[in-house]
Protein backbone atom coordinates (compact mmCIF):
# COMPACT_ATOMS: atom_id res chain seq x y z
CA UNK A 1 0.00 0.00 0.00
CA UNK A 2 2.78 2.50 1.10
CA UNK A 3 4.86 1.15 -2.20
CA UNK A 4 2.02 2.59 -4.67
CA UNK A 5 1.47 5.94 -2.63
CA UNK A 6 5.30 6.70 -2.90
CA UNK A 7 5.28 5.63 -6.56
CA UNK A 8 2.57 7.91 -7.54
CA UNK A 9 4.05 10.69 -5.35
CA UNK A 10 7.40 10.22 -8.02
CA UNK A 11 5.83 9.46 -10.59
CA UNK A 12 3.82 13.33 -9.82
CA UNK A 13 7.09 14.71 -9.34
CA UNK A 14 8.94 13.56 -12.28
CA UNK A 15 6.12 15.04 -13.90
CA UNK A 16 6.59 18.24 -12.30
CA UNK A 17 10.28 18.52 -12.94
CA UNK A 18 9.52 17.85 -16.91
CA UNK A 19 7.07 20.98 -16.51
CA UNK A 20 10.01 23.25 -15.30
CA UNK A 21 12.08 22.26 -17.90
CA UNK A 22 14.38 20.23 -16.03
CA UNK A 23 16.24 17.30 -16.80
CA UNK A 24 16.00 15.30 -13.96
CA UNK A 25 13.96 12.73 -15.84
CA UNK A 26 15.14 10.49 -12.90
CA UNK A 27 13.08 9.86 -10.01
CA UNK A 28 14.49 8.55 -7.44
CA UNK A 29 13.08 4.97 -7.02
CA UNK A 30 15.44 4.43 -10.07
CA UNK A 31 12.93 4.59 -12.26
CA UNK A 32 13.62 7.10 -15.23
CA UNK A 33 10.24 8.49 -17.28
CA UNK A 34 10.42 8.99 -20.74
CA UNK A 35 6.43 10.80 -21.94
CA UNK A 36 5.75 10.31 -25.86
CA UNK A 37 3.12 13.28 -26.81
CA UNK A 38 2.47 14.31 -29.92
CA UNK A 39 4.85 12.12 -31.50
CA UNK A 40 8.14 13.07 -29.50
CA UNK A 41 10.11 10.92 -26.76
CA UNK A 42 10.84 13.65 -23.98
CA UNK A 43 13.25 13.50 -22.79
CA UNK A 44 14.49 12.44 -26.31
CA UNK A 45 17.99 11.58 -24.77
CA UNK A 46 18.46 9.69 -21.15
CA UNK A 47 21.22 8.63 -18.94
CA UNK A 48 20.72 5.67 -17.23
CA UNK A 49 22.62 2.78 -15.02
CA UNK A 50 22.31 -0.54 -15.46
CA UNK A 51 19.68 -2.29 -13.25
CA UNK A 52 16.83 0.84 -13.61
CA UNK A 53 13.93 1.05 -14.66
CA UNK A 54 12.96 2.96 -18.33
CA UNK A 55 9.15 3.71 -18.10
CA UNK A 56 7.48 5.08 -21.16
CA UNK A 57 4.19 6.85 -20.97
CA UNK A 58 2.26 7.30 -23.89
CA UNK A 59 0.30 10.56 -23.96
CA UNK A 60 -1.33 9.95 -27.67
CA UNK A 61 -4.18 8.59 -29.15
CA UNK A 62 -1.92 6.42 -30.87
CA UNK A 63 0.56 2.90 -30.50
CA UNK A 64 3.54 3.44 -30.06
CA UNK A 65 7.06 1.59 -30.12
CA UNK A 66 10.21 2.06 -28.43
CA UNK A 67 12.13 0.02 -30.77
CA UNK A 68 15.93 -0.66 -31.22
CA UNK A 69 17.02 -1.66 -34.92
CA UNK A 70 17.76 -5.53 -34.72
CA UNK A 71 17.42 -5.54 -31.10
CA UNK A 72 14.52 -5.15 -29.21
CA UNK A 73 11.28 -3.48 -28.89
CA UNK A 74 9.01 -2.04 -26.29
CA UNK A 75 5.04 -1.45 -27.26
CA UNK A 76 3.19 1.09 -25.99
CA UNK A 77 -0.52 1.24 -26.62
CA UNK A 78 -2.40 4.42 -26.42
CA UNK A 79 -2.72 6.06 -23.24
CA UNK A 80 -0.85 3.82 -21.47
CA UNK A 81 2.64 3.10 -19.96
CA UNK A 82 5.22 0.48 -20.33
CA UNK A 83 8.84 -0.12 -19.12
CA UNK A 84 12.28 -1.88 -19.62
CA UNK A 85 14.44 -3.17 -17.15
CA UNK A 86 18.30 -1.39 -18.42
CA UNK A 87 20.69 -3.25 -19.28
CA UNK A 88 24.64 -2.83 -19.61
CA UNK A 89 24.44 -3.01 -22.93
CA UNK A 90 21.26 -0.59 -23.51
CA UNK A 91 23.19 2.48 -25.01
CA UNK A 92 21.29 2.86 -28.11
CA UNK A 93 19.65 5.07 -29.91
CA UNK A 94 15.78 3.93 -30.65
CA UNK A 95 12.75 4.65 -32.78
CA UNK A 96 8.96 4.34 -32.99
CA UNK A 97 8.38 1.56 -35.12
CA UNK A 98 4.98 2.64 -36.38
CA UNK A 99 6.08 6.80 -36.79
CA UNK A 100 9.86 6.32 -37.30
CA UNK A 101 10.44 10.58 -37.23
CA UNK A 102 10.07 9.62 -33.08
CA UNK A 103 13.86 9.09 -31.83
CA UNK A 104 15.02 8.83 -28.96
CA UNK A 105 18.51 7.92 -26.92
CA UNK A 106 19.78 6.09 -23.74
CA UNK A 107 23.20 6.18 -22.28
CA UNK A 108 23.97 3.47 -19.86
CA UNK A 109 26.26 5.00 -17.52
CA UNK A 110 28.70 3.39 -15.12
CA UNK B 1 4.12 -2.71 -66.01
CA UNK B 2 3.98 0.35 -68.33
CA UNK B 3 0.37 0.22 -67.90
CA UNK B 4 0.76 0.76 -64.10
CA UNK B 5 3.40 3.58 -64.36
CA UNK B 6 1.34 5.85 -66.21
CA UNK B 7 -1.56 5.27 -63.82
CA UNK B 8 -0.04 6.26 -60.87
CA UNK B 9 1.54 9.21 -63.11
CA UNK B 10 -2.03 10.38 -64.09
CA UNK B 11 -2.88 9.77 -60.02
CA UNK B 12 0.03 12.42 -59.51
CA UNK B 13 -1.35 14.86 -61.99
CA UNK B 14 -4.58 14.80 -60.34
CA UNK B 15 -2.87 15.37 -56.81
CA UNK B 16 -0.93 17.85 -58.23
CA UNK B 17 -4.08 19.68 -59.66
CA UNK B 18 -5.45 19.51 -56.08
CA UNK B 19 -2.90 21.57 -54.65
CA UNK B 20 -2.90 24.19 -57.47
CA UNK B 21 -6.78 24.49 -57.33
CA UNK B 22 -6.09 25.14 -53.63
CA UNK B 23 -4.09 28.02 -54.17
CA UNK B 24 -6.83 30.53 -52.86
CA UNK B 25 -6.15 30.43 -49.08
CA UNK B 26 -8.63 27.81 -48.09
CA UNK B 27 -10.60 28.91 -44.94
CA UNK B 28 -10.60 27.63 -41.23
CA UNK B 29 -13.75 25.25 -42.34
CA UNK B 30 -12.38 24.13 -45.72
CA UNK B 31 -9.37 23.01 -44.23
CA UNK B 32 -11.14 20.89 -41.62
CA UNK B 33 -12.99 19.31 -44.17
CA UNK B 34 -9.70 18.73 -46.61
CA UNK B 35 -7.57 17.38 -43.30
CA UNK B 36 -11.07 14.94 -41.94
CA UNK B 37 -11.35 14.03 -45.90
CA UNK B 38 -7.64 12.78 -45.64
CA UNK B 39 -8.08 10.57 -43.05
CA UNK B 40 -11.52 8.85 -44.49
CA UNK B 41 -9.56 8.37 -47.67
CA UNK B 42 -6.69 6.60 -45.87
CA UNK B 43 -8.68 4.79 -43.64
CA UNK B 44 -10.56 3.40 -46.71
CA UNK B 45 -7.48 2.45 -48.45
CA UNK B 46 -6.16 0.68 -45.23
CA UNK B 47 -9.79 -1.85 -44.71
CA UNK B 48 -8.98 -2.15 -48.46
CA UNK B 49 -5.52 -3.55 -47.82
CA UNK B 50 -6.69 -5.54 -45.00
CA UNK B 51 -9.35 -7.63 -46.92
CA UNK B 52 -7.06 -8.21 -49.62
CA UNK B 53 -3.14 -8.84 -47.98
CA UNK B 54 -1.58 -12.01 -46.97
CA UNK B 55 1.55 -9.73 -45.86
CA UNK B 56 2.18 -9.49 -42.08
CA UNK B 57 4.05 -6.25 -42.64
CA UNK B 58 1.60 -4.80 -45.41
CA UNK B 59 -1.34 -5.73 -42.47
CA UNK B 60 0.45 -4.27 -39.37
CA UNK B 61 0.98 -1.50 -41.20
CA UNK B 62 -2.64 -0.90 -42.86
CA UNK B 63 -3.78 -1.61 -39.15
CA UNK B 64 -1.82 1.21 -37.61
CA UNK B 65 -3.00 3.42 -40.65
CA UNK B 66 -6.56 2.51 -39.98
CA UNK B 67 -6.05 3.02 -36.10
CA UNK B 68 -3.82 6.72 -36.15
CA UNK B 69 -6.16 8.17 -38.87
CA UNK B 70 -9.95 7.28 -37.52
CA UNK B 71 -8.08 8.89 -34.10
CA UNK B 72 -6.89 12.07 -35.46
CA UNK B 73 -10.02 11.82 -37.11
CA UNK B 74 -11.88 11.40 -33.52
CA UNK B 75 -9.76 14.70 -32.49
CA UNK B 76 -10.85 16.87 -35.27
CA UNK B 77 -14.20 16.24 -34.90
CA UNK B 78 -14.13 16.98 -31.38
CA UNK B 79 -12.33 20.03 -32.06
CA UNK B 80 -14.43 21.93 -34.97
CA UNK B 81 -17.84 20.69 -32.53
CA UNK B 82 -15.77 22.58 -29.50
CA UNK B 83 -14.98 25.29 -31.86
CA UNK B 84 -18.30 25.60 -33.76
CA UNK B 85 -17.09 25.03 -36.84
CA UNK B 86 -19.06 22.98 -39.63
CA UNK B 87 -16.75 21.45 -42.23
CA UNK B 88 -17.19 22.86 -45.77
CA UNK B 89 -16.53 20.74 -48.57
CA UNK B 90 -14.78 22.28 -51.18
CA UNK B 91 -12.62 22.02 -54.68
CA UNK B 92 -10.14 20.11 -52.76
CA UNK B 93 -11.64 17.78 -50.85
CA UNK B 94 -13.64 16.58 -53.90
CA UNK B 95 -10.84 16.40 -56.36
CA UNK B 96 -8.92 14.03 -53.15
CA UNK B 97 -12.24 12.21 -53.17
CA UNK B 98 -12.03 11.67 -56.86
CA UNK B 99 -8.32 10.67 -57.34
CA UNK B 100 -9.01 8.09 -53.79
CA UNK B 101 -12.26 6.46 -55.78
CA UNK B 102 -9.83 6.00 -58.95
CA UNK B 103 -6.70 4.49 -56.75
CA UNK B 104 -9.41 2.19 -55.09
CA UNK B 105 -10.41 1.03 -58.52
CA UNK B 106 -7.31 0.43 -59.86
CA UNK B 107 -5.86 -1.12 -56.97
CA UNK B 108 -9.00 -3.70 -56.62
CA UNK B 109 -7.96 -4.87 -59.85
CA UNK B 110 -4.77 -6.30 -58.61
CA UNK B 111 -3.53 -9.36 -56.02
CA UNK B 112 -0.78 -10.99 -53.78
CA UNK B 113 2.62 -9.30 -54.47
CA UNK B 114 1.63 -6.45 -57.27
CA UNK B 115 -1.03 -5.02 -54.92
CA UNK B 116 0.68 -4.85 -51.97
CA UNK B 117 3.71 -2.94 -53.69
CA UNK B 118 1.29 -0.84 -55.36
CA UNK B 119 -1.00 -0.17 -52.03
CA UNK B 120 2.01 0.50 -49.95
CA UNK B 121 4.11 2.99 -53.30
CA UNK B 122 0.39 4.93 -52.95
CA UNK B 123 0.25 5.46 -49.32
CA UNK B 124 3.97 6.81 -49.75
CA UNK B 125 2.84 9.08 -52.60
CA UNK B 126 -0.03 10.06 -50.94
CA UNK B 127 1.37 11.10 -47.72
CA UNK B 128 3.94 12.72 -49.42
CA UNK B 129 1.15 15.12 -50.96
CA UNK B 130 -0.78 15.52 -48.31
CA UNK B 131 2.21 16.62 -46.18
CA UNK B 132 3.22 18.98 -48.37
CA UNK B 133 -0.35 20.70 -48.77
CA UNK B 134 -0.36 20.84 -44.52
CA UNK B 135 2.89 22.56 -44.53
CA UNK B 136 2.87 24.71 -47.17
CA UNK B 137 -0.76 25.74 -47.72
CA UNK B 138 -3.19 24.13 -44.97
CA UNK B 139 -1.10 25.19 -41.75
CA UNK B 140 0.15 28.82 -43.18
CA UNK B 141 -3.60 28.94 -43.94
CA UNK B 142 -5.23 27.97 -40.54
CA UNK B 143 -6.43 31.20 -38.66
CA UNK B 144 -7.62 29.35 -35.59
CA UNK B 145 -4.83 28.12 -33.03
CA UNK B 146 -6.34 24.87 -32.25
CA UNK B 147 -7.39 24.28 -35.58
CA UNK B 148 -3.37 25.03 -36.06
CA UNK B 149 -1.91 23.10 -33.36
CA UNK B 150 -4.01 20.14 -34.77
CA UNK B 151 -2.88 20.26 -38.28
CA UNK B 152 0.53 20.27 -37.02
CA UNK B 153 0.21 16.94 -35.02
CA UNK B 154 -1.45 15.45 -37.70
CA UNK B 155 1.76 16.63 -39.98
CA UNK B 156 4.28 14.93 -37.73
CA UNK B 157 1.56 11.73 -37.23
CA UNK B 158 1.89 11.16 -41.46
CA UNK B 159 5.43 12.11 -41.61
CA UNK B 160 6.17 9.07 -39.54
CA UNK B 161 3.48 7.28 -41.22
CA UNK B 162 5.37 8.20 -44.91
CA UNK B 163 8.48 6.91 -43.10
CA UNK B 164 6.98 3.95 -42.09
CA UNK B 165 5.22 3.26 -45.57
CA UNK B 166 8.94 3.67 -46.82
CA UNK B 167 10.38 1.15 -44.47
CA UNK B 168 7.73 -1.46 -45.56
CA UNK B 169 7.99 -0.63 -49.30
CA UNK B 170 12.08 -1.18 -48.91
CA UNK B 171 11.18 -4.50 -46.97
CA UNK B 172 8.97 -5.32 -50.16
CA UNK B 173 11.56 -5.42 -52.80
Amino acid sequence: MTAVILDRRQVLGAGAALLMGGEAAAAHDGTVHVTMEKLVFLPAEIEVKAGQTIEWINKDPFAHTATVKGGWEVMIPPGKTATRAVAAGDTVEYYCRFHPNMKGRIKVSA
Amino acid sequence: MKTRVSVLGAAWLVLAATTAMAADKPTDPQIAHIAYSAGVIDVDAAKLALSKTKNADVASFAQSMQKDHEAVNEMALALVKKLNVQPEDNPTSKALAKAAKDKRGELGKLSGAAFDKAYVANEVAFHKQVNDALATLLIPSAQNNELKGLLETGLKLFQGHQQHAEHVAAALK
